[in-house]
């Protein structure tokens, strides 16, 4: 087996394999540098700065975090029920939008259509946007401020749009021989058959969520809501927040040996993390979703 | 006075009668159509609403830009200003100096990435389904990592005393160099940075694009004895072009809004590096945030839209011109 694909590999397969094992080089690097500094003694990072493999390891960051986790547990509870709501609540209002845009005999189809597209190209833009959500809708410091604005993306419409384009009106039409009206032929029958576009979009939806730092930048001052991606970015500029989540716990440390800069590392790693073991797992879908959407008609 | 009836005769009233039925019929038929269409109209309604709510409605916000705004006197209130708040703005440098920096970038972004992305899709394509997924998947990653972490990233490699960057200088016997504080060197950083975030979904998009393409126009290319080069010029391009159209339309009209957190996080916030990495919404959001000017804020935003506007409906005008089936409409 592997003879065979071996000898099947001319020169210009291997220059282009050359080429993209350099290129995931590129992008793996960065990954693992930051990898590298969170498990990086501190005296060693300071004396000798970053390195890709650390001079000296330790956990001490991991250690430290995970021993005061209350500021880090809070702001994962957040962005979690905030991903869980947002994708369920997305999903499906994304998936009724696709439907009946994907509805060949549907008279509103096209209207329905034009009306997502320009919302595309056309907005308020901050200021506007900022006192419908304060003002009007009065969502400041609430959870929904985190999860009502990016319901519905325009873009994933259209890709879910595209893969609902697939299902065969016959199928549609057999449903409503058989007496189901509309809600019941969504619920019972595209949605089964459009799996792997929900899956796609649920979890580009999910990583909208997760990485989101916007709205909470925009919308949070209470602690206790604050968003991973936004406690990332605070701690980026002080590490406060850790020392002071110490002294409420009593751990006896001493700040000049505070690892900080292993730390911050530590803290990105733990928030970003999650999220890319889980990406892989999903990985198939994408292509398979991606290429009947997003593509006109 | 006569009443019309009286000088009516008999065909006439005939003709009234019928032009009756006929409207009660085509009422009718309007009502039979939305009695057929009502489910689905329910089910587009949440998106309908929302979409009302959160892009259609802001658009009347748009007026604040004409307007002294005060949160007590609301909206509709507040005292018009006229165009001050444009003129606030025009009279700074910083209208010019924030306008070029996006649209430099964005320009160059635009045709970096298709260039790239496009050319990545197509090598993708020619590789086995195997490898062809690791690779994808690799390319991928940076997609999902939010722009605080590549924050981070960044600095871990700049960082003036611990970076990565300046230990490799040091250790080839360079000058390290205060990365955050030299504004020349951003504009490729920040280039990289949004390369390396980004490309992958892009490849992804040809991707998927290449692999829609009907596979008998290749069969019938390799009976011809077509080389690689051949298929991909004479075939995969000319088919991806319609996909590569809609996409620069789009990403046309979005030239005036830049990518907030790559402008924001990744240099850190730093006003030695203004000049060259400030961009429209950047500036926005200080201009709220820190100076809580709305009036202004506001009308920059009206500036970025209408320039937006413009833009879109030019070049759909003039592809349309080129190609008609190639237009967004």
């Amino acid at each position: 087996m592997t003879a065979v694909q071996r000898k099947k590999l001319t020169l210009f397969e291997l220059i282009v394999h050359t080429f993209f094992i350099g290129l995931s080089v590129c992008i793996l690097v960065p990954l693992l540098l930051l990898v590298s500094i969170s498990i990086s003694d501190e005296k060693s990072l300071n004396t000798l700065g970053y390195r890709l493999i650390p001079a000296k390891y330790s956990f001490k960051a991991y250690d430290l975090i995970l021993q005061a986790p209350k500021q880090l547990l809070d702001a994962y509870g957040v962005t979690v029920t905030v991903t869980c709501i947002g994708a369920i609540i997305g999903l499906f209002m994304t998936s009724l939008l696709a439907y009946t845009m994907s509805r060949k005999d549907y008279a509103l189809r096209n209207v329905t259509m034009r009306y997502v597209v320009v919302t595309m190209l056309f907005s308020g833009g901050l200021v506007p946007f900022y006192i419908l959500v304060t003002q009007y809708l009065h969502l400041k410091d609430t959870i929904w401020a985190l999860i009502v604005p990016y319901l519905i993306s325009p873009f994933y419409t259209l890709v879910m749009k595209g893969f609902m384009d697939q299902v065969p009106m016959e199928t549609i039409e057999s449903a409503k021989i058989d007496g189901a009206g509309e809600w019941r032929t969504f619920m019972t029958i595209i949605l089964p058959l459009v799996k792997p576009a929900l899956a796609t979009v649920g979890l580009f939806i999910c990583f909208i969520y997760w990485n989101d730092w916007w709205l909470g930048l925009l919308f949070i001052d209470n602690p206790k809501l604050v968003p991973l991606q936004l406690l990332l970015y605070r701690v980026l500029s002080t590490i406060d927040f850790l020392t002071n989540g110490m002294a409420q716990v009593n751990v006896d440390i001493d700040l000049s040996t505070f690892p900080s800069l292993s730390a911050r590392m530590a803290l990105t790693v733990l928030a970003a993390g999650p999220m890319l073991f889980v990406f892989p797992f999903f990985q198939k879908y994408f292509v398979k979703g991606l290429t009947i959407g997003a593509v006109k008609g | 006075m006569k009443t019309e009836g009286d000088e009516m005769n008999a065909p006439a009233i005939a003709e009234k009668v019928n032009a009756v039925q006929k409207r009660g019929s085509r009422t009718r038929t309007v009502w039979k159509v939305m009695k057929k269409n009502l489910p689905l109209f329910s089910m587009s309604l949440p998106g309908i609403l929302f979409k009302m709510i959160f892009s259609y409605l802001p658009l009347f916000g748009l007026i604040l830009a004409f307007k002294h705004f005060r949160v007590d006197k609301g909206i509709w209130g507040s005292d018009w200003a006229g165009f001050q708040n444009f003129q606030f703005l025009f009279r700074s440098n910083n209208a010019w100096i924030i306008t070029r920096n996006t649209v430099l970038y964005n320009g160059a972004f635009i045709v970096i990435t298709m260039i790239v992305a496009i050319t990545l899709a197509v090598l993708l394509n020619e590789l086995s389904s195997r490898w062809m997924k690791v690779h994808q998947t690799i390319l991928f990653i940076p997609y999902f990592i939010s722009w605080v972490v590549i924050g981070y990233i960044v600095q871990a490699f700049l960082d003036h005393q611990h970076g990565f960057v300046n230990q490799v200088l040091t250790a080839l016997g360079l000058e390290s160099v205060k990365w955050y504080q030299e504004a020349r060197f951003w504009p490729y950083i920040l280039t990289a940075a949004q390369l390396w975030k980004t490309v992958g979904f892009s490849t992804l998009i040809y991707y998927a694009g290449i692999i829609g393409i009907d596979p008998t126009y290749y069969e019938a290319a390799k009976i011809d004895g077509a080389s690689r080069w051949k298929m991909t010029t004479q075939i995969t391009l000319p088919l991806l072009t319609p996909l590569i159209v809609i996409l620069f339309i789009v990403a046309l009209g979005n030239i005036f809004r830049a990518d907030f957190g790559l402008f924001y996080f990744v240099p850190n916030d730093s006003s030695f590096l203004y000049p060259v990495t400030d961009v429209i919404d950047t500036y926005v959001y200080r201009s709220l945030k820190v100076m809580g000017d709305i009036g202004m804020s506001t009308a920059v935003g009206l500036y970025q839209s209408l320039i937006g506007f413009v833009l879109v409906i030019t070049a759909n005008f003039i592809i349309r011109k080129i190609n008609r089936e190639h237009s967004l409409w």
